[in-house]
This record gives structure tokens, C-alpha cells and sequence, in this order.
């Protein structure tokens, strides 16, 4: 093999950079993330539902936003039926954000740990920090 | 082919180095205006573009550095032109790319760009001058690149390039108009609304666009030897006289109109750019410095034994690519925002960081142009 | 059967690209999980075929402009900036900046010194839509010309547009300089346009916009297509102007002067 000592060395760098993602985070799994929806909000609710059922909310609730902002902005829509018949407010800020006000423990846990990044709160004001502390405080009591 | 753009002399690599470092600078400059935004431009409320839209205006003229060369090439079978054209169509491409990049540094969200295709609005120029950009990117690439190989291979090239050649000469007055018709078709801005926009451009175009060619051209034969021929600088020469003619009368038209027909609000733009206006005039020395540099170099080109000499040949040319920029690349912009459309004078000038991020992109051009001619070069003087 | 190289590596090449596009064309074309029959206008939105505005500049002084200004820009987050890269969507000007192309040499001097309210016209042909090259900037079938601030990529075309300086871009972030947030509105990000939009947000509520609610009258807001609206009724019986309505653009705000 000729200039075998610099394709050998090549090698090994290139195999270390290719598996660079794999080595570098060697014993740093990211833990589960666990959503909290107890929130006062939540917590007053007779019947504890999101505007759909559970499953569809986590894997759809992207695209339900990206629909609702087309409608909304674009359309002149304003509310939403459910599939459950129930009539919403089609707003992040106002209408889902009114009972998840725990945007650290609800939509972050899993936007950090798949590592998304939406920009939906560059412009849409999250529930104040002070909310987030009555809820801790409630949380400690109950 | 484009390994011959590996292999070259020491002052080869140096200037390769410096391009890349100075493109290593100004994306510092343009990491700041990525996580700022584009508050770190002298951009404001009522000039709402500046230094980068100017230069993109002024680089697609510069893309028809090709046609000029191409047209009396297929067209009229000027042989003369054969050992420049190639040069020709790879300027075309740096210009071209340089446009593109000057468009993405001055959008407020560029991660949305492609909102541009996704949304696609046939109502909008910009969406046309997008097609048209990207279209005469693409011809000269394929042109250029399938020309040459044919060429390096000692065989014509294949029956499906001529068509792209012709196309591409109608493409090229394309990309003028429709660059053209971004500024003239806007209501309310004096300076702007004029039918004979788009002729200025291409008047414009086929000047500065060929000059800065032929400049370069020139440089290139002190630095490698190749020669473009002098039948084909004298010719170009020619070509590059007759345009800079029509682009100054074309000025002139403006002038008459807006001043012979007295209205004040064709006036204003341009007592702005030459005398100022409300006591503000900060482009007043350049365009003085303009008009004595389009008569400079009119007077040492229109005589051919002034113009076939080069001595007086590079420094009329320098001029005219003076004039051409401060018309095109500076004043045609500021002067359709100032006076703004309260008759009030907000002035623009370029900050630093918007200097360096311009600088930017003009390295990243060169850089393209450089490894292209490189490619074509070494090609040339392969087979010669 | 024979196949050369140069043939393999065609179809090798078309393959590749009719995978990626089809996949791409496949995910289009998923159903949207919201069904355009779910979403629906409030019923108690105020509504009309063409809106527009009447400003009543007699009955205005210097201290109920701010007013409205005050009002408009806490409600949409207006930020306070300041320099010559400052956000406003209300303000105003004066007579000879506001109308510069009537150029009467001489006018009374209550005119001349009075404050003229600027916003967006919401023109029946606005230059701001056509040139948009997205749709983040359109007109709605009421009229209202709006700003999909989702859309916009900030080429700020639709500001050069503009021959009413309608338009603001935020060149940086605008959230340090709004001063009392209002938190059931939203501001915007840095690197998009925006303006005035008639406050459809409130017009969905019921509610009129903003200055108008704030004007103690001076301010009338309706329908253009009705001829018994309030705005037509001022328009029948009193003289108005509107800016630059040589453009052809034709602006929805009047001027009783």
C-alpha cells in the first residue's frame, strides 16, 4: 500500500468525526421527558380534556397550531369545533396557554429534549413567570 | 475540471487565502446581523433598503458581461470573441451568485426564503426576478461548463446547447427588465416611475458589465499570459462605448422630463442627488464626481485612437465603472426613498458592519470567479 | 440486455430525484388534521363588505391624537424606539406633509396647523399585496389589508411600495422597548413588517378598533358598500379628502378637513 501511514491516519479521523454524535454523548441520555398538566387552571376543570383526545394532541398539536394560525390570520376564522362538539378560541396565547400556563414544565420538557425549537413565543407573550410561581406553591401544599 | 482550480502558483494560493480570510471577516459581521437583525445597518423607517439591494441592482448588470460577447458570437459568428466568451459566461455566474447572495443578506427572516416557492405570488416581481435570476444562473453554467469540456475534448459541443445559447441571450435582457420593472412599477416613487427604467438598465448593463470584464481580462493577460486578442478588446471596446453613449443620453431624458416639465416631486430626487435638499446632501459629491467621470471616460473612448490605446483604454474603462456604480449601485436606490412620502429627508449611509458584510459577498464572487477562470485558463492553454 | 454506464447512472438519477419529490408531494398531500368546516368567524364579530375609516379632523386636537396613539400602540405592543428605525402604526403629521401633493401656496391656518392622524389606508388596490412576493401581505374580502407576520421573510418590497409610509419594519428585537405588554396580544419578532390592521383581533370580538373606541366620536368606522353606514352618512354631507388618491391606490381613510 503506498502512503499507507496517511491513509491509515485519515481513517481514523474520519471515522472519529462520523461518530462524533455517537461518542460525544456517551453517558448523557437525556432523562424521559414528563409533561406536567397540572396547572390551577387544569386543576379547576370538571372534566380534565384537551380540545381532542390525548394521543392526537401530542402528535398533531403542531399542526393544529400551523392550521389555526392560517385560519385565524388568514381566514377571519376565530373558533373551533371539536371533534367532541365543544367550541374553542383558536388563539396559543389566549386559549391554550389559559390552562397549560406551565410552559417550562409542559412544552419545553419535550421541545428540549427532541430538541425542536419553535419560535412560536419569539412573538406570542408566555404566561408570566409570577403564574408559574402560584402554581409551585400550589403544587407544594397539594 | 474543476481540479485545475487545485493546482496553481504560490500567488494563486495567497490571493485564494485572502479571499477566503476577508469572506472569514465579513461573516463575523453578518453572524452579528443574523442574531440582531438588520438593526446593525444604517437602514431606517424611511429607507428601508440600502447598501445590499443597491449592489444586487448593480451586479445584474454586471451578469451581462455574457451577452455581449455571446450575442455577436452565435448570433453574427464574430469569431474574434472565442477566446474571451468563456470569461464572459463565467463572470456571469460570479455576478449572478453575488445578486443571490445580496438578496439573502438583506432579508429580515432568511430562514423563510423558500416562503418565496412555497408560496409562490406571480403577482410580485421579486417572484419573477427570482425565475429569471435563477434561470440565467443555471444557462451559464451549463453553457460555460459544456462548452468548455467539448472544447478540451477537441469535439463540438452537443446539438442541445446551441438552443440554450440562443436562449440565453433573450434571458439575459430578461434579468435587466425584470430587475427593472421592481422599481419602476411602484406608485409614488418619483424617481423610480419611469417607463425608460428598464432601458436604462440594459443601457447601463451592457457598459459597466463588459468593462469590468474587460478590466479584469486585461489584468488576467499581465498575470497568466492568456490573451483574449486584440481584435476582440478593441471590439469589446467599441461595444462598451456605444452603451455608456445611450446609458448618459438615457440620464439625460430623465433629466429633461423632470425638469423642463417642473414638477416638484420628479425634481426633488434629483436636486437631492446634485445640489441636496433641505440641507441635507450626502451624495452630492458623488454624483458631481459621477458626471465629470461618465464625460472623462466618453471623451478618451469615443475617439478610436484614444480607445485602441490601452494606456487610456484601462483608465476610461476605470471610470466609466466609476460613474456606473454611483448612478446604479448608490444613487438609484437612496434617491427613490429620499425625499420619503412626507416630502421629508432622511438620509442613509452605510454602516461598517453592513460594509463588511457587502464585502462579504463581493470576496465570495471573487472567489467564484477566480476558480472558475482558473478551470477555463488552465483548459485553454491544455489544448493550445 | 444491455445497459452502459452513462444509462445507469441516468436512471440511477431521475430515481433519486422522483423518490425525494414524491415523498415530499406524499407529505403534502396528508390530510390536515383540522377540517375547514371546524373553524368558523365568531358570530359575534362585526362585519362589513368594505371597511373604512372617517377622521373628523375638526373635532381633533393635538391631546386626542396622542390619545388614540397611546391606545393603539399599548393594545398591538407597538414598541417605543425612538431612533430613525422606529415601529409605529399610528401617528401624526402635518397638513403639508400629509397631503405633499396638494401644494396650495396658501392655506388657512387652523389647517395648516393641525394634526393630521396617519395609518395605514387600507387601499381597495393596494401596491403593498400586489408587490408582496409570499401573500404575507393580502387583502381580505372585508377590505382589511393584513400581515401574515408568520410569512413574511422581511424583504420590505411592501414598504417601498407603500406611497403612504404606512409601513414599519423591525430591524432589531422589539420586545425591550414595549414598554407595558399587552398579554393577550402578541408582539412581533425582529425582521418582520408590520402596520396597522384595522384591529381585526378586536372587530372578531365585537369591538371597534382601538382609536376608534378612544375618539369620543371623532373617529367613525363602517361600512363603505352600505349606503346608510354611519361612515357614508358623514361622507354625504361633508367634504373629505383622502391622500394621494391620484395613485389610484383608493385609500379607505377620509378626511373631513
Amino acid at each position: 500500500m503506498y502512503d499507507g501511514g496517511k491513509i491509515i491516519t485519515g481513517l481514523v479521523v474520519f471515522v472519529g468525526l462520523v461518530t462524533f454524535p455517537l461518542w460525544s454523548n456517551v453517558g448523557k441520555a437525556a432523562k424521559k421527558p414528563d409533561p406536567k398538566i397540572d396547572t390551577p387552571v387544569i386543576q379547576q376543570l370538571a372534566e380534565k380534556k384537551c380540545i381532542e383526545p390525548k394521543a392526537f394532541m401530542q402528535a398533531e398539536h403542531m399542526k393544529i397550531l400551523n392550521d389555526w394560525r392560517d385560519s385565524v390570520v388568514r381566514d377571519g376564522n376565530k373558533l373551533y369545533v371539536s371533534s367532541s362538539g365543544k367550541t374553542f378560541n383558536m388563539s396559543l396565547q389566549n386559549e391554550c396557554m389559559n390552562c397549560h400556563s406551565n410552559k417550562k414544565q409542559f412544552c419545553d420538557e419535550c421541545h428540549n429534549y427532541t430538541d425542536v425549537k419553535p419560535y412560536c413565543w419569539t412573538c406570542h407573550i408566555e404566561p408570566k413567570e409570577k403564574e408559574k410561581v402560584a402554581w409551585a406553591s400550589i403544587e407544594e401544599n397539594s | 475540471m474543476l481540479e485545475k482550480a487545485l493546482y496553481g502558483s504560490k500567488g494563486y494560493y495567497v490571493w485564494i487565502l485572502l479571499l477566503l480570510g476577508l469572506i472569514g471577516l465579513g461573516s463575523i459581521a453578518y453572524y452579528t446581523q443574523l442574531t440582531q437583525g438588520l438593526k446593525i445597518t444604517g437602514m431606517s423607517r424611511d429607507v428601508s433598503w440600502g447598501f445590499y439591494i443597491a449592489q444586487f441592482t448593480y451586479l445584474v448588470g454586471v451578469a451581462a458581461s455574457a451577452v455581449m460577447l455571446v450575442l455577436p458570437y452565435y448570433f453574427h459568428h464574430y469569431k474574434a470573441f472565442s477566446k474571451m466568451i468563456i470569461l464572459g459566461e463565467f463572470m456571469a455566474i460570479s455576478a449572478v451568485s453575488m445578486c443571490m447572495l445580496f438578496i439573502v443578506v438583506d432579508l429580515g427572516q432568511p430562514q423563510r426564503l423558500l416562503n418565496v416557492i412555497l408560496h409562490p405570488t406571480p403577482n410580485s416581481i421579486l417572484f419573477w426576478d427570482m425565475v429569471v435570476l435563477n434561470g440565467y444562473l443555471f444557462l451559464n453554467i451549463v453553457i460555460g461548463w459544456t462548452t468548455l469540456q467539448a472544447e478540451r475534448k477537441g469535439v463540438t459541443p452537443a446539438s442541445w446547447v446551441k438552443p440554450l445559447v440562443y436562449l440565453s441571450v433573450i434571458w439575459a435582457f430578461s434579468i435587466h427588465t425584470v430587475t427593472a420593472f421592481l422599481y419602476a412599477g411602484i406608485p409614488g416613487r418619483h424617481y423610480w416611475l419611469t417607463a425608460i427604467m428598464a432601458a436604462r438598465f440594459l443601457a447601463s448593463a451592457f457598459c459597466s458589465g463588459p468593462a469590468i470584464l474587460l478590466l479584469l481580462a486585461l489584468l488576467l493577460r499581465r498575470l497568466t499570459k492568456y490573451d483574449p486578442g486584440k481584435e476582440a478588446i478593441q471590439s469589446l471596446a467599441k461595444i462598451i462605448t456605444y452603451a455608456m453613449c445611450v446609458n448618459v443620453f438615457f440620464f439625460g431624458l430623465e433629466l429633461f422630463t423632470s425638469f423642463y416639465s417642473n414638477i416638484p416631486g420628479h425634481m426633488h430626487p434629483f436636486t437631492y442627488l446634485f445640489f441636496g435638499l433641505e440641507g441635507h446632501g450626502a451624495l452630492v459629491p458623488f454624483m458631481w464626481a459621477a458626471v465629470v467621470m461618465a464625460i472623462g471616460c466618453l471623451v478618451l473612448l469615443i475617439p478610436p485612437a484614444l480607445r485602441n490605446n490601452e494606456n487610456i483604454l484601462v483608465p476610461a474603462l476605470l471610470m466609466l465603472v466609476g460613474a456606473s456604480w454611483i448612478d446604479k449601485g448608490l444613487a438609484l436606490l437612496v434617491a427613490g426613498f429620499v425625499p420619503n412620502m412626507f416630502e421629508r429627508v432622511t438620509e442613509y449611509a452605510p454602516t461598517i458592519p453592513e460594509l463588511a458584510i457587502a464585502m462579504m459577498v463581493y470576496a465570495t464572487g471573487a472567489l467564484i470567479l477566480t476558480v472558475l477562470w482558473k478551470v477555463a485558463i488552465s483548459v485553454k492553454k491544455e489544448i493550445a | 440486455m444491455g445497459i452502459n454506464r452513462r444509462e445507469f447512472l441516468k436512471i440511477v438519477g431521475i430515481s433519486a430525484v422522483a423518490g425525494l419529490g414524491g415523498a415530499t408531494a406524499v407529505d403534502l398531500l396528508r390530510r390536515a388534521p383540522v377540517e375547514a368546516s371546524q373553524a368558523s368567524p365568531n358570530p359575534k364579530a362585526l362585519t362589513a363588505k368594505r371597511w373604512a375609516m372617517v377622521i373628523d379632523t375638526r373635532k381633533l386636537t393635538e391631546a386626542d391624537c396622542q390619545r388614540m396613539i397611546e391606545a393603539c400602540h399599548r393594545v398591538h405592543n407597538v414598541p417605543d424606539i425612538g431612533t430613525k428605525q422606529e415601529v409605529k402604526w399610528i401617528w401624526t403629521e402635518e397638513y403639508e406633509h400629509a397631503f405633499p401633493d396638494d401644494m396650495n401656496e396658501f392655506v388657512s391656518d387652523e389647517v395648516k396647523h393641525k394634526p393630521f392622524l396617519m395609518l395605514c389606508n387600507h387601499c381597495d388596490q393596494p401596491a403593498c399585496v400586489r408587490v408582496c412576493p409570499t401573500k404575507a401581505t393580502f387583502k381580505r374580502a372585508d377590505g382589511i389589508v393584513m400581515m401574515d407576520m408568520h410569512r413574511c421573510i422581511g424583504c420590505r418590497f411592501c414598504m417601498a411600495a407603500c406611497p403612504f409610509g404606512a409601513r414599519s419594519f423591525n430591524f432589531g428585537d422589539p420586545r425591550p422597548y414595549v414598554k407595558e405588554e399587552n398579554r393577550k396580544y402578541p408582539t412581533r419578532m425582529r425582521g418582520v413588517v408590520e402596520k396597522c390592521t384595522f384591529c381585526t383581533e378586536r372587530l372578531e370580538e365585537g369591538l371597534m378598533p382601538a382609536c376608534v373606541e378612544v375618539s369620543n366620536g371623532a373617529l367613525i368606522f363602517g361600512d363603505l358598500d352600505d349606503p346608510n353606514s354611519e361612515v357614508r352618512q358623514a361622507l354625504r354631507s361633508n367634504y373629505s379628502i383622502r391622500r394621494k388618491p391620484n395613485l389610484g391606490t383608493q385609500p379607505c381613510v377620509y378626511y373631513i378637513v
